[in-house]
């Protein structure tokens, strides 16, 4: 495997931002999900929840909800706003003001003709979604109290509100209360203390499911208007609530952090008198549990501390396999961290500023596995705030360190880094070309000459940087396919080649002589999660979600034998069953048979020269292999050498000195700053 | 003759009560008013309201296994034992009304089918041919499962009977008897969080498709939906810290019970969550619960041998106490006063059992501290007990870490009060010895009262009562008198010759003879090699001998008088009993993996008693129970029961004994007691009252029971009733021919006794619905004796009759 020095990075604060509401598309199985610092994120379900797309928030831009009409995304929040997203590009198309103050709650109806808005006045506002655009149309009786929670009924003609004390239902027609149902505030609190309704699910049956403040999920019918049973679930708030498609089953997420689901089932076999009744308890969270979805084989659950959790319903799913394991999803699935390879800096990209570190030096050797004395101590060069409310999309620095980029939806800015000895000053570049309004992704060449950002339409716009300025040098574009946005861009170390991929799974090369596409990959069916061209053979190898590896001989528009023969032979079933995509891929060039991956969990390094591991060969093999003779130990070796030392990685990087950056956001520092979670009494303390 | 009787030996060993009443979960008739629980080889039928033990249902010979009521008729009940068959019962009568030979050893009984085990524990259905022969062969089984738990609470009828769930270790399998198809459901041994998942019990919704199951983790799932393979579904309860041991739901399924070692009982509310009850503090862990089919009243089993009756409103309203005899540390004794058997009862009490009648008496609470119903732990636990001749006092130790090095222990002194008839502490001695006690006993003399204790430092303590002079209280306390030591050497045994005037304690191989008025060292007998085990001095007569046993399978004999060996014999005795009444000594030998007991007299050494291979187990444990009335019986083997009767406890806490013939009879005749009329449950008073009213409906046809049951501000004047009340009292002159028949039949022998049983019982299987009952002749014996007794009275009534 080789030897490394090794920079653990721990000095990345990053912060995962709590999720908010969660929104699951049957039709396209993408999972959108709203974070509380106003981003929203799609993730698709049956890629391995891979994170398609991120739509970075901004300074106080609170989501209360999201809903799916049809493929379009809207949100609402606390600032009054409905806001419909470009998914194609990863931006807000627009926000319309609803003029009730905060709004609560939105919800789509199932024939994707109109949206409903829960306003702190107490008005549910109807809004008709036109084909570019959606118009207020007209609001239902006003009540007194803000509308906590909404819910359609499936044929869309009723309309479910939770709020203070009470669930009103709502004729949609008429726009009047059809009935009003008194939701207790329970048994032990206190009087004064109101029951929010915080989430109401309507059926198709007539069955009005309520979450409350009182921790009863609550079951009415909505003829009558008369409790039908209720369930204690918890002793704090039930805060979310979800069903199934198909109406038999329902979670509950609570302020404890567990998620209990109810099943419709039958009481007696074989009939049909079916009741809720309480079965499963999921417990996962550790705070708040502020959305949850049921989708087809799994519970998606999301709360304060910021982790996505993914439970697989195992009597849903036809056979085991990785796609059905327990999934949490801590970080984003791109890449945070760009390292200035040839000047040892680090670029840390928050929601609100960069950070630019210079790397420690270490003295000395030591053996494999001790840490080495630190001469000089890692030292924070920049910290740069963004102009603007938006949040960063994407930044870059370039190998050389002395030029740094990012953007955000509105603004791209260029900043040159200037370092004599210990003053550093930044000058930001003005006057760049308009092409660089705004950037979904950003890239330098190996020799910093060139900037490549990625743009609408799928075009990678080429910009060339030096001293005096920066000048705009020509747009490439794909020959054909969809316009959906870049997400990973990879230059050539010889400045050759430059490789695209985005969300739709393409993948463009095209070459930087004649600035034409050069060919197009043979789209697979999982998203490309990192990919990099290798500086010796100029072969892109590529890592999807599904955990599958490419390698395109950019030369020759073919894969070649050894992506042929891992093809063909198939990949181990523990490396399969990996939850967490591959982030990054590096080539050593000591050693040009070697590809350098990393997920969240380790660090892997592909021998290519080595035979490839079968089912039954040990896969973890390291430990064996250092007990072995050195005979023996060729005869056992594969070619996937796995390093778990690390934890928690956000990014690893190889450095030309042979040393590699290890970035890691330890969870449990994650955990020690989230607020603190309700407190339980534990058994036998 | 179908009603079978065991032929008697005439020395039958006998597993004399006390057995287990919680082998099996107890059922409540569907009138509530009795309880019936398998105990040993019958089945003891329990009133509800007083927990009299009301009679038992006897014929099986061997353990009873199973007792279900019968669907079709809730006044007969199905038993069935290891010795192969079912029985059907008459419980109300205690009359025998089938007997279904089927030859394997039943585990356990359930609802509509049989379930029978042989070792490869199988579930079986048995098919009970109808037939109106008393005894049928059934021949037909069919194997349901061979995978099941040994432990039958893991196995439930479903709804209807339509399928039945049994699990085990991991997996939970349903077979639907209609579809003749078997569902199963597995879990993981355990989680991540090492949760131990393996099923403990089942129960069955009674109208819902739902199953409870309890795990050894203490969680409670409720399946739902298990008719399919993948669409089922459960939820989980935790509330037991400990493996649930049982689970039952209530009649209607609107509670379901669980019972673990907390000795909890909850109540969840079904459907409700986690919405649940608690009856604590009910004694040893909870082993079964059972539900009257009215859900008024929950019976539960303990583990120490305990049925706790439970009102459905959560209140404890009877319990049935059995002998406990798990973790018997102390000797048996005998309390010389009650003359109750006396042994670890309940955890730090001695319980106090009536031999005579089967009946725990009280227990004595010795270590006066909360006994903490939790595995691991160690509490304080009674390992000694020692009575003085006269029972009014009572000597205790108790200790605790005996695994760990710490050890700790009391010797406690308690004297006999007679005001409020029980034991009241007198005196704690918190450091007796340096190490523990290893034996302790009493001096034999009437006048003074001293306690010889010998513990393992190698020392022996003499104790005295008031001996300390400094302690100006009215009150006497007990006190050190002397400590003797032999050589360093520990002591093994010791004990007071039958006057007290000489005490022997064993040090390893030598017995050192002292004499407690002036603790002077008489002399040393030694008889190597083997440490001395057992010393008892012989009595009466034989009271200068000293027989001691030793580790090397010696049993030896001397004279006081000599100082000398006058006999030895190569024996293992594990234990050497005397009589306290007699010179008999009683020994226990374990041999080549079987127990022989010998009664001999030290005098003589040809035993005059042997009983080879009474049990395969080793005796450690064995009393002489002193009986009220001396037999008379002249056979010369049998002698030695006259006095007292013997009884020991095997390893598998078996109390057996010797019993005679004559003695059984008395059993026989006195199980046979009278039809107990249904209306009125069994009391003192309704001893009383009961035979009254049973002679008035015998005697006289026109009596009105109306009478009595009539409010009596609704009944017209007294002096109007009177007259016909008194009428119908009178005896009429056939009553008085039959007294007569009855005094001749008594003299009958035994055989036609038994012809007679018989054919009564051949008379009642024939028509099991006939109401009147002809009197048996035990029956007719009691009302004679009613009829020549209380009636002078009613003379009186009649002359002042206006």
């Amino acid at each position: 495997m080789g030897e490394f020095k090794v920079h653990r990075v721990r000095f990345f604060d990053y912060m995962p931002s709590g999720i908010r509401a969660l929104a699951f598309n049957q039709d396209t199985e993408r999972m959108a999900v709203a974070r509380m610092d106003g981003s929203v994120e799609v993730f698709h379900c049956s890629d391995r929840f891979f994170q398609e797309k991120i739509i970075p928030g901004r300074e106080q831009f609170g989501i209360e909800g999201l809903s799916w009409v049809g493929e379009r995304l809207f949100s609402a929040g606390l600032n009054g706003g409905i806001t419909e997203y470009d998914l194609t590009n990863q931006k807000v198309k627009y926000t319309i003001d609803a003029y009730g103050g905060p709004i609560w709650t939105i919800a789509g109806n199932q024939q994707g003709t109109h949206l409903a808005v829960g306003c702190e006045d107490g008005t549910v506002k109807l809004f008709e979604v036109n084909e570019d655009n959606i118009q207020f149309e007209r609001n239902l009786d006003r009540q007194k109290s803000r509308i906590v929670s909404l819910s359609w009924h499936p044929s869309g003609s009723k309309i479910a509100a939770g709020m203070m004390d009470m669930i009103q239902v709502f004729n949609v027609e008429t726009g009047h209360s059809m009935h009003r149902m008194l939701a207790d505030r329970g048994v032990g609190t206190s009087r004064s203390k109101e029951c929010v309704v915080w989430s109401v699910v309507y059926l198709s049956d007539g069955t009005i499911i309520t979450g409350d403040s009182v921790g009863m999920v609550k079951l009415w019918d909505d003829q009558t208007g008369t409790l039908i049973k209720s369930h204690n679930v918890t002793k704090c708030d039930v805060l979310a609530l979800s069903v199934s498609q198909n109406e038999d089953s329902l979670v509950a997420g609570t302020s404890e952090g567990i998620v209990v689901q109810f099943q419709f089932v039958s009481m007696v076999l074989g009939k049909d008198d079916k009741e809720w009744v309480r079965t499963r308890t999921f417990r996962n969270h550790t705070h708040d549990i502020r959305a949850v979805a049921e989708i087809t084989t799994a519970v998606v659950s999301g709360g304060m501390d910021a982790q996505l959790v993914v439970r697989p319903l195992l009597d849903k799913i036809e056979e085991r396999s990785a796609a059905s394991a327990l999934r949490k999803i801590h970080f984003p699935h791109r890449r945070l961290v760009a390292c200035a390879r040839k000047s040892g800096l680090m670029l840390f990209q928050y929601p609100g500023h960069l950070e630019l570190w210079r790397l420690g030096e270490s003295e000395g050797k030591g053996i494999p596995g001790s840490s080495l004395f630190v001469k000089r101590n890692p030292e924070k060069l920049l910290h740069l705030k963004v102009k603007g409310e938006d949040h960063i999309r994407c930044s870059a620095v370039s190998p050389c360190g002395e030029w740094i980029v990012y953007s955000t939806a509105s603004t791209l800015r260029l900043y040159r880094l200037h370092c004599d000895n210990n003053n550093i000053s930044i000058t930001k570049i003005s006057k760049l070309p308009k092409v660089l309004s705004s950037a979904n992704q950003l890239c330098f060449s190996s020799d910093s000459s060139h900037l490549f950002s990625a743009s609408a339409q799928s075009s990678v716009h080429l910009v060339s940087i030096s001293q005096s300025g920066c000048k705009f040098v020509g747009t490439l574009k794909p020959k054909s396919g969809s316009h959906q946005a870049i997400h990973l861009l990879a230059a050539s170390e010889d400045g050759k080649w430059v490789a695209s991929a985005n969300s739709d799974h393409e993948v463009h090369i095209y070459n930087l002589q004649t600035r034409k596409a050069h060919c197009t990959v043979p789209i697979y069916s999982s998203a490309v999660t990192a990919m990099g061209i290798h500086p010796a053979t100029n072969c892109l190898f590529m890592m999807h979600a599904d955990q599958q590896m490419f390698e395109y001989s950019i030369e020759q528009k073919q894969y070649t034998d050894w992506s042929r023969t891992v093809q063909r032979k198939g990949l181990h079933r523990l490396w399969v069953e990996r939850d967490t995509p591959c982030l990054n891929v590096m080539f050593n060039p000591q050693n040009p048979s070697h590809v350098i991956l990393h997920d969240m969990y380790m660090l892997c390094i592909i021998d290519q020269s080595l035979p490839l591991p079968d089912d039954k060969t040990q896969f973890y093999n390291q430990l064996t292999l250092k007990s072995l003779t050195e005979e023996q130990r060729k005869s056992h070796s594969h070619a996937f050498k796995v390093c778990k030392t690390f934890k928690d990685i956000l990014c690893v990087e190889l450095m030309p000195d042979q040393s590699l950056v290890v970035v890691e956001r330890p969870l449990e520092d994650i955990a020690t700053q989230l607020p603190a979670p309700i407190k339980q009494k534990k058994f036998a303390t | 003759m179908l009603y079978i009787y065991i032929y008697i030996y005439i020395y039958n060993i006998v597993r004399c009560g006390g057995s287990k009443v919680n082998l099996r979960p107890p059922i409540i008739s569907t009138d509530s008013r009795f309880l019936l629980c398998a105990s040993g080889d019958l089945v003891k039928v329990y009133s509800t309201r007083t927990e009299e033990w009301l009679h038992s249902l006897q014929g099986h010979t061997n353990q009873v296994t199973g007792i279900a009521l019968n669907p079709a008729n809730h006044l007969q009940v199905y038993s069935c034992s290891v010795d192969g068959t079912v029985k059907l019962w008459d419980f109300i009568d205690g009359i025998l009304i089938k007997v279904q030979l089927v030859l394997t050893h039943f585990l356990t009984l359930f609802g509509l089918c049989v379930s029978a085990c042989p070792e490869c524990f199988q579930l079986v259905a048995v098919h009970l041919p109808k037939s109106a022969e008393q005894e049928v062969e059934a021949k037909e089984m069919s194997v349901v499962s061979s995978h099941i738990s040994s432990n039958p609470s893991c196995t439930a009828f479903g709804r209807g009977g339509e399928y039945i769930a049994f699990a085990r270790h991991l997996q939970l399998n349903v077979y639907f008897f209609r579809k003749q198809k078997t569902c199963s459901f597995s879990l993981k041994a355990t989680d991540k969080k090492g949760a131990k998942n393996a099923f403990t019990c089942i129960a069955c919704h009674p109208t819902d498709d739902c199953i409870a199951t309890g795990h050894e983790d203490g969680k409670i799932r409720l399946w739902r939906n298990f008719i399919h393979k993948k669409e089922y579904t459960y939820s989980t309860q935790h509330w037991h810290h400990n493996a649930v041991n049982t689970l039952c739901f209530t009649p209607e399924g609107t509670h379901l019970l669980s019972g673990g070692i907390e000795s909890v009982l909850v109540q969840w509310q079904y459907g409700a969550g986690n919405r649940k009850e608690f009856l604590p503090r009910l004694g040893g862990s909870i082993l079964h619960i059972s539900v009257s089919s009215d859900g008024q009243l929950f019976c539960t089993s303990h583990s120490d041998n305990k049925i706790t009756v439970i009102e459905s409103s959560f209140k404890v309203c009877g319990v049935i106490q059995g002998l406990v005899k798990d973790g018997v540390l102390t000797d048996l004794m005998i309390d010389p006063r009650s003359k109750a058997l006396v042994l670890n009862g309940k955890p730090g009490h001695l319980q106090f059992y009536s031999l005579l009648r089967d009946k725990h008496l009280y227990n004595l609470d010795i270590v006066q501290q909360e006994y903490i119903y939790e595995a691991g732990l160690d509490q304080f636990e009674v390992v000694k007990a020692a009575f003085d001749i006269k029972g009014s006092w009572l000597a205790t130790v108790e200790e605790r870490g005996q695994k760990s090095s710490d050890l700790e222990f009391f010797l406690k002194l308690w004297a006999f009060d007679e005001r409020t008839q029980s034991f009241v502490l007198n005196t704690t001695i918190t450091a007796a010895h340096t190490d523990r006690i290893i034996s302790m006993c009493f001096s034999s003399s009437k006048e003074t009262t001293m306690l010889v204790t010998i513990a393992e430092d190698g020392q022996f303590k003499a104790w005295c009562q008031g001996a300390d002079a400094d302690t100006q209280q009215d009150q006497n306390f007990w006190s050190c008198d002397f400590v003797g030591s032999y050589h360093n050497l520990k002591p093994t045994n010791c004990s007071f010759s039958a006057d007290s005037s000489l005490l022997a304690v064993s040090f390893q191989e030598v017995i050192t003879i002292w004499s407690p008025e002036t603790w002077e060292m008489l002399t040393t007998l030694c008889q190597p090699p083997g440490v001395i085990r057992d010393l008892c001095f012989g009595r009466l007569s034989c009271s200068k001998y000293l027989l001691g046993t030793t580790t090397r399978n010696l049993l030896c004999c001397w004279n006081l008088l000599t100082c000398a060996l006058e006999w030895s014999s190569s024996v293992e005795v594990s234990k050497l009993q005397p009589d306290p009444l007699s010179e008999n000594v009683a020994a226990f030998s374990y041999q080549s993996k079987h127990t022989d007991v010998f009664v001999f007299k030290p005098s003589e050494p040809r035993p005059l008693f042997t009983n080879k291979n009474v049990c395969s187990e080793k005796v450690h444990r064995a009393v002489f129970v002193p009986r009220e009335e001396p037999l008379n019986n002249c056979d010369e083997s049998s002698q030695w029961l006259n006095r007292s009767q013997l009884y020991f406890l095997t390893q598998n806490m078996d109390l057996l004994t010797f019993s005679t013939a004559t003695e059984e009879d008395r059993i026989l005749s006195s199980s046979k007691q009278l039809v107990i009329d249904d209306s009125v449950a069994v009391t003192p008073f309704y001893l009383l009252l009961g035979k009254h009213g049973q002679q008035q409906q015998k005697l006289n046809t026109q009596s009105h029971p109306a009478l009595l049951h009539t409010p009596a501000h609704v009944l017209p004047a007294a002096s109007v009733l009177c007259s016909m009340f008194v009428n119908s009292l009178l005896i009429s002159n056939t009553g008085v021919q039959e007294e007569m028949d009855s005094e001749k039949e008594e003299e009958d022998s035994e055989e036609e006794m038994e012809a007679c049983d018989s054919q009564q019982e051949l008379r009642v299987q024939g028509s099991v619905d006939e109401v009147t009952l002809k009197l048996s002749k035990a029956q007719e014996r009691e009302l004679k004796r009613v009829r020549k007794t209380d009636f002078s009275w009613m003379a009186g009534l009649i002359d002042s009759k206006p």
